[in-house]
């Protein structure tokens, strides 16, 4: 099949239980090896130093650590950085800057978007990857004709961000915040 | 997490035969059900075959008229394919009835139709489990159990749990079949009845796949006719999972076909239910529930089925 592809791709084993392989993260290129079990959201937190992404239930129960992957949203916590050999890794360090926030930021700090911030990377790196999802056209549970353009409502934002749990309850200053970001692109 | 070693295949005949030969050897695709079991440690594979590189990540008409679905097409991709929406738009309800936008990213269908169940008491480790641990007694089954979520029917006395896909209860009401390829290179095909198994005295074995046996793909037959639904029933609006969820296809003549989720520890489904859904909700669950045997804690979803059925034919 397709093995000269993935020959390429293979990492490579160290011992038999920890391997070397590379990603890249916002941008960077990093060669790592590490304990196969290490997940991508200890590999991000714990051996890049990259903290903004955050581990709330470590189960893919609460969204805390959505990253994006080759521009898609997953959780990080349930998938093994080993097998993110190749890939490109966007976590909310590389999503605008102090002095140059981007425009989903901006939105959050607007409306009040947060209380202990700690759900905020995850729900803003969500947020982002949620505008995209609707405009490539992915259905929801609450989109009502599956063969239309997805109309942009609040029950799509809501039913699309329920991946992201919030204890401080942000959610309708949340909601507000993608709103915004949402009007300014139409 | 025990510690495992790890390879990358690139071809499923070549991951079956490995799967088949290294000991304590598991496949693992999207990660999303198999890690959460290996962090509890209720999985603990000794070799990891990561198959995500299979190239088994396509949609592609059949002869037959149907499409075949890579076994690691996500369950996102599936959700949104312009055929499935068009064609099977039970299938699509049923995807994105399902986890969060995070999770169907990663999801595969392969992975989708071979999650465990949410027993609690399967997950919890200090507590009794059949599946888990074979011969251990079924904390489900003692006094003052917590069944409120487990099955109704099709069910043991030595388990009670229930299948948690909702994408497996649309492929039921499709008549979908499961395409695998054996250690020994050969090609099956399964009905998704064949394909799971009842717990019986053996709640351990769920499905039928041999050791090494890997899921390459879902065939779709054809298009059936007809109003497409998918009604998923959980305590709260999003991000959980079924406490009954109904899939139903009807044809304009009021004739088609349903199948259940959250009650059975397969998608339930049967033909004489089919054949009377033109006379209504009380008369396709009379048979299709006929047999059940609830808990005190779960006799509503008895209830709650005929209901849900009965919103769905009243939407038409
Ligand atoms: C918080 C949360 C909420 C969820 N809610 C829902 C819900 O509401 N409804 C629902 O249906 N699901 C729900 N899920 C479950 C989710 O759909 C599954 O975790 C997912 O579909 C599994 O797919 P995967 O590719 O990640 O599987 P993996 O975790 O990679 O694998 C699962 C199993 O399948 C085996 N396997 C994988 N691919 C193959 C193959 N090709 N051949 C043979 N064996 C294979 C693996 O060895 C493993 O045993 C939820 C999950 C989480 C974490
Ligand atoms: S119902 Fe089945 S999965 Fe749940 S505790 Fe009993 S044996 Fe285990
Ligand atoms: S830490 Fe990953 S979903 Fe909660
Ligand atoms: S702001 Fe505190 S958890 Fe969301």
């Amino acid at each position: 099949m397709n093995s000269s592809n993935n020959v390429e791709r293979h990492p490579k084993t160290v011992n038999p239980n920890s391997s070397t392989f590379s990603l890249s993260v916002n941008g960077e290129r990093h060669t790592l090896t590490l304990d196969n079990r290490t997940t991508l959201l200890d590999a991000l937190r714990e051996h890049l130093q990259l903290t903004g992404s955050k581990k709330g239930c470590d189960h893919g129960q609460c969204g805390a650590c959505t990253v994006l992957v080759n521009g898609v949203r997953i959780n990080a916590c349930l998938s093994l950085a080993v097998m993110h050999e190749g890939d490109d890794i966007a976590t909310i360090e590389g999503v605008g800057e102090a002095d140059h926030l981007d425009p989903m930021q901006q939105a959050f700090v607007d409306h009040d978007a947060f209380q202990c911030g700690y759900c905020t990377p995850g729900q803003i790196c969500s947020a982002k990857a949620v505008l995209e999802e609707i405009q490539a056209g992915l259905p929801s549970h609450v989109t009502y004709d599956l063969n239309t353009p997805i109309e942009l409502n609040d029950a799509e934002i809501r039913e699309r961000m329920s991946g992201n749990l919030c204890r401080c309850g942000a959610y309708a200053n949340i909601l507000k915040a993608i709103n915004q970001v949402a009007e300014a692109r139409s | 997490m025990k510690a495992f070693s790890y390879e990358r295949v690139s071809d499923p005949a070549q991951a079956a035969a490995r799967a088949a030969e290294v000991p304590g050897a598991k496949f693992i695709a999207g990660g999303t059900n198999l890690l959460d079991l290996m962090k509890h440690e209720i999985e603990i594979p000794e070799h990891l075959i990561d198959v995500s590189g299979t190239g088994l990540d396509d949609i592609t008409p059949t002869n037959e008229g149907g499409l075949r679905i890579g076994a690691l097409v996500s369950n996102a991709a599936l959700s949104a394919d312009a055929r499935v929406r068009k064609d099977y738009a039970v299938l699509s309800r049923a995807l994105v009835s399902g986890a969060s936008g995070q999770l169907r990213n990663k999801a595969t269908t392969g992975g989708n139709l071979l999650q465990r169940t949410r027993c609690p008491y399967f997950y919890d480790t200090g507590m009794p489990c059949n599946k888990r641990s074979p011969g251990a007694g079924c904390a489900a089954l003692g006094d003052g159990a917590t069944s409120r979520q487990l099955g109704v029917i099709g069910t043991s006395d030595t388990c009670i749990a229930t299948h948690p896909s909702d994408m497996a209860v649309a492929l039921r009401v499709l008549d979908a079949e499961v395409e695998t390829v054996t250690s020994s290179g050969e090609t099956r095909r399964l009905t998704l009845d064949e394909f799971y198994q009842l717990p019986g005295d053996t709640p351990e074995v769920e499905n039928a796949l041999q050791v090494g046996e890997m899921i390459t793909a879902v065939l779709l037959p054809p298009p059936v006719e007809g109003h497409h639904a998918y009604y998923k029933v959980r305590d709260r609006a999003s991000y959980a999972f079924a406490l009954v969820s109904v899939a139903l296809i009807q044809a304009s003549d009021g004739t088609g076909r349903v199948a259940l989720g959250g009650v059975a520890p397969k998608p339930w489904r049967r033909d004489e239910a089919d054949a009377v859904l033109s006379q209504g909700a009380s008369a396709v669950m009379a048979r299709l529930l006929d047999g059940a045997r609830p808990t005190q804690e779960n006799a509503f979803k008895l209830t709650l089925a005929e209901r849900t059925l009965a919103a769905l034919l009243a939407q038409e």
